[in-house]
């Protein structure tokens, strides 16, 4: 049994279309006079936020909340340059608390995993965003919402342009819209794909124009301004025309065609006013769905006895297996 | 001072004879020695290697005594075989002056487990602007013979140039640690695509590569000797064999971790695997091996790296880079070279005492087991197998790599000047 | 996306016979086909008789098989009345009182008809009365969703071995059962056919329900 959500890739097919479908029947809550179920009562579950997220953290307290736990937030501003001691002192604090899940956003690539397997705790852990590697519960709420709008995802297209260098959003998306049967292309200028991503089972393009008319979905990636400082691009001119999307490529998708954003957008660097008020963009309802597939995970995970997840295998092992060399590599057990 | 007579040592794994050891040096070596109060070391099925010389290790005293003292890592080293060590000279204070490495030797002369030969920085204060005073170390009581500011590259050409030139002087020889500052920003793992996967920056081959190239060249134009830190990639080994294919005084080491861990290992993202230059691939691992036994590396060097639990005790880019390894250096050189049938135990003692000793233009290490050399040497247990335990280590780190891990062999006495430190795997 | 994915759904007594379409029950027959399409003939024109009418009536179904069951209540009452009555189906999953005793179960749908249950007569329909423990959890999922005039209870088979003060008000069947038996009900549009059938288990599963 997966007790824990660290990454899109742990997630088999049955799984994923577990969370989609429970999540599916949570979302008519929002239209009951008592948004509340007591599945999760007597639960504690805590925000743990070493990043800024207003938006992610009250998603997730929001979907908490809807279940009857009781939430717990607690920001911690860490710089780069402290130490890990204050992951490891939090979560010996959480334990004694007797935390049942902790929801951990942060700057670290791998803290949740490290936070799972360093033995400090034994809450389960859900990855709400680590560094640059994953952030498994938006592509969830992504697949849920286009499966809303277009059914069943097997060979539907995929697009998803802008920063994949830096984007986690990228990264669980391309490895959980996979694991549904889409075909995914990742869009962007040479400099800002990973290297290496030629192995990560999708199509890369530089040519945002020859990708968009065949898509199904169009998910538009945060682009920072900052980046052009670090010559991954010359202007913020240069990049929103090869690669926004505004009213002129708009046009040129298919009818049912829609477009995403995991937010915060910058409106006119990856995608125009007209293009993010349009009738395509799903953007607002993204977020209502956040709060549906939040609650399902949050339920499968906690609601019974033990996880409800994690009863199959996933069909791609996307992580090396065992390492050459030396045994498996402590902290894991 | 007590003689020893050493009974069926295998010499270089040759077959067993006796060596007398007397007054610091090897007396006699033969089949079936006797000697008058000589205590007698039965070393039934062990081979005798001349004593291990370390090209690369961090003390960390001064500065940095939580971690490591000079004591204690030269106990470490002892307890793996080793006669010699040179010691990094990025400490608190650097050092890069004769005060400093005048220190860390004396120190290592009162602690007596192995020789300790500083390595003296190449700039000032590591920071890559201007020379350190090079001769004066090289004049003092240290006699520093090596340069390097390990840990950091010296990026900048021209001050290479001079370095290489400069060092001329006194027989010196400049260690580059090679890694382009620019192409490895915040770098955390090896470029490829597990850290495209992983969410860590990746440290791209050619960042090693580059400037080794470079450097090679530099050599070549100022006719200077150029010793290249923990090669870690094939293209740097390519690099090195094209450059010694030309006669350029090109020399090379290869680490015992990079002889056979790969990156896939960072897909824990436990950071005891967080090392600098990086774990890479196998087919990396795979160019060290051929390069290691065809001689295009010269040597092998620890870069034994302790830290404090709390640096390695967090999420991966909190970590400090960094890995112990002079308690399992010869294990791992026999499992990656010798059991793979790549190196026999005369190469072992080529590339891990006599090459390293003339690196390092040290006059009593490295010398082959012949009488009237002095009596420096290990002996070693290549049957036994050992499980790694954290704990068990003279080190006051705990980062070894290979917790857990079953290693062949075991050093069991090391000699240093014809008197013991390490006696049947313990402190004498 | 069909509730065949939830194994876990089957120790409710309303569920005895699994969630899946089942073969032709083992063990004796009870009810057949015709003996269910009376009864619930007969639970239907019950309930008219008792509301005076199908003003006010909505109807909900425990799933799986309480649905289907309330929509064919649900026809007949139109049948006979000449107007649409609201139907719908109720998961009480997240209510159950056993839920920390089990992995997380798959949720079922619910689906309130548009004019809500405020004030109105609300009819729960269930295959089998057990425990009474998926009626309460009913009654307490109901809660959060409005406040009925008044609830009623229709279920095809009640076996009896109540542990909570619950009854029905119509029953199809009053089938007296030992703890070491299963009742199995099977139903045209799920399994093969419509039929209740007793059968001895090896193990007892649900008996808590």
């Amino acid at each position: 049994m997966k007790k824990h959500l660290l990454s899109a890739g742990d997630l088999s097919r049955d799984d994923a279309e577990l969370i989609l479908q429970t999540a599916e029947e949570l979302r008519s809550l929002a239209d009951r006079p008592i948004k509340k179920l007591p599945a999760l009562r007597g639960r504690t579950i805590v925000n743990l936020f070493f990043e800024d997220s207003t938006r992610t953290r009250i998603s997730f307290e929001a979907a908490a909340k809807r279940l009857s736990a009781d939430v717990i937030n607690f920001s911690a501003k860490g710089s780069s340059l402290s130490k890990g001691e204050s992951l490891k002192d939090t979560a010996l604090t959480l334990e004694a608390m007797g935390a049942d899940a902790v929801v951990v956003r942060h700057w670290a690539s791998g803290a949740p995993h490290l936070l799972a397997n360093a033995g400090w705790s034994r809450s389960s852990v859900i990855n709400a965003g680590d560094g640059t590697h994953e952030h498994p519960t938006q592509a969830l709420l992504d697949a849920f919402t286009m499966w809303r709008h277009l059914g069943d995802l097997d060979g539907r297209r995929i697009a998803i342009v802008g920063d994949v260098l830096h984007s986690r959003v990228a990264r669980s998306n391309a490895l959980l819209l996979r694991t549904l049967g889409a075909e995914v292309t990742l869009v962007a200028p040479p400099t800002l794909l990973p290297y290496g991503v030629d192995g990560w089972g999708v199509e890369t393009s530089y040519d945002l124009d020859g990708v968009l008319p065949k898509t199904d979905v169009v998910m538009m990636l945060r682009v920072q301004r900052e980046r052009m400082n670090a010559a991954f691009f010359p202007t913020v001119r240069e990049y929103s025309r090869r690669y926004g999307l505004d009213g002129r490529r708009m046009a040129n998708l298919q009818d049912h065609t829609i477009v995403m954003h995991p937010g915060p957008m910058i409106r006119g660097m990856e995608l125009t006013a007209d293009v993010a008020d349009s009738e395509r963009s799903v953007i607002v309802e993204q977020v209502t769905n956040g709060v549906a597939v939040r609650m399902a995970v949050l339920y499968l995970l906690l609601g019974g006895s033990e996880p409800a997840l994690g009863g199959a295998e996933p069909f791609e092992t996307p992580r090396p297996s065992a390492p050459q060399g030396p045994l498996a590599p402590g902290g894991e057990e | 001072m007590t003689d020893y007579l050493i009974r069926n040592a295998r010499i270089l794994g040759g077959e067993p004879t006796d060596l007398l050891v007397k007054g610091g040096v090897i007396d006699r070596i033969g089949d079936g020695l006797t000697a008058e109060g000589a205590e007698i070391i039965e070393a039934d099925g062990l081979i005798a290697l001349p004593g291990l010389v370390d090209l690369h290790t961090h003390l960390r005293e001064p500065g940095r005594e939580d971690a490591e003292t000079v004591d204690t890592g030269t106990l470490a080293a002892a307890l793996g075989g080793f006669t010699a060590v040179h010691a990094m000279a990025n400490t608190d204070p650097v050092a890069d002056t004769a005060g400093v490495v005048e220190q860390v030797w004396r120190l290592g002369r009162e602690a007596g487990h192995c020789d300790v030969f500083p390595v003296g920085a190449v700039t000032v204060g590591l920071a890559g602007e201007r020379l350190a005073e090079l001769g004066a170390m090289a004049d003092s009581a240290a006699r520093v013979r090596v340069f390097s500011d390990d840990g950091k590259c010296v990026s900048d050409a021209v001050l290479m140039r001079r370095a290489l030139e400069y060092v001329k002087a006194f027989e010196g020889v400049v260690a580059q640690h090679a890694q382009e500052p620019r192409l490895t920003e915040d770098a955390q793992m090896n470029e490829g695509e597990l850290s495209g996967r992983l969410g860590l920056r990746g440290w791209p081959a050619v960042a090693e590569e580059a400037i080794i190239a470079r450097d090679c060249l530099l050599a070549a134009h100022v006719d200077s000797r150029l010793h290249v830190c923990h090669v870690s990639t094939a293209g740097s080994v390519e690099i090195v064999r094209e450059a010694k294919n030309k006669g350029w005084p090109v020399t090379a080491e290869a680490c015992p971790h990079h002889l056979l861990l790969t990156d896939e290992l960072a897909a824990t993202y436990d950071p005891i695997y967080k090392v600098n230059p990086p774990l890479r691939s196998a087919t990396d691992v795979e160019a060290l091996r051929v390069g290691l036994a065809d001689g295009t590396i010269d040597v092998v060097a620890t870069d034994h790296a302790p830290h404090p639990h709390e640096d390695k005790d967090c999420e991966w880019q909190a970590a400090a880079f960094g890995m112990l390894g002079l308690e399992t250096a010869l294990s791992i050189v026999q499992k990656a070279m010798v059991d793979t049938g790549l190196l026999d135990w005369a190469g072992v003692a080529e590339r891990m005492s006599a090459k390293p000793a003339e690196i390092g233009r040290l006059a009593g290490h490295g010398r082959p087991l012949a009488a009237g050399e002095p009596a420096n040497l290990v002996l070693y247990d290549p049957e036994v197998t050992r499980v790694v335990d954290p704990t068990e280590t003279a080190s006051l780190s705990r980062n070894t790599p290979y917790a857990g891990m079953e290693l062949p062999g075991r050093v069991v006495s090391t000699f240093l000047r014809g008197k013991p430190t390490v006696l049947d795997g313990k402190p004498a | 996306m069909s509730p065949t994915h939830s194994e876990a759904h089957s120790e409710a007594p309303s569920a005895d016979a699994a969630a899946g379409p089942q073969p032709a029950a083992t063990g004796r027959t009870v009810l057949d086909a015709r003996d269910v399409s009376r009864a619930l003939t007969r639970i239907s024109h019950e309930i008219l008789e008792r509301n005076r009418g199908s003003s006010d009536l909505v109807l909900l179904g425990i799933p799986t098989r309480g649905v289907h069951l309330a929509e064919r209540v649900a026809a007949k009452i139109s049948e006979v009345e000449g107007n649409a009555i609201p139907v719908g189906s109720l998961d009480v999953t997240m209510y159950r009182d056993d839920l920390r005793m089990r992995p997380a179960r798959t949720l079922m749908r619910t689906d309130v008809p548009t004019e809500g249950i405020d004030g109105r007569v609300v009819v729960l329909v269930d295959d089998v009365l057990f425990s009474g423990r998926t009626i309460r959890a009913a009654l307490d999922a109901m809660n959060d969703l409005g406040r009925p005039q008044a609830v009623r209870l229709a279920v095809l088979v009640d076996r009896g071995h109540r542990e909570l003060p619950i009854r029905a008000d119509f029953v199809g069947k009053n089938l007296p059962t030992s703890l070491v038996e299963k009742v199995s009900v099977h139903l045209a549009e799920f399994d093969d056919e419509d039929s209740v059938a007793i059968s001895t288990s090896a193990t007892d599963e649900g008996v808590a329900n």
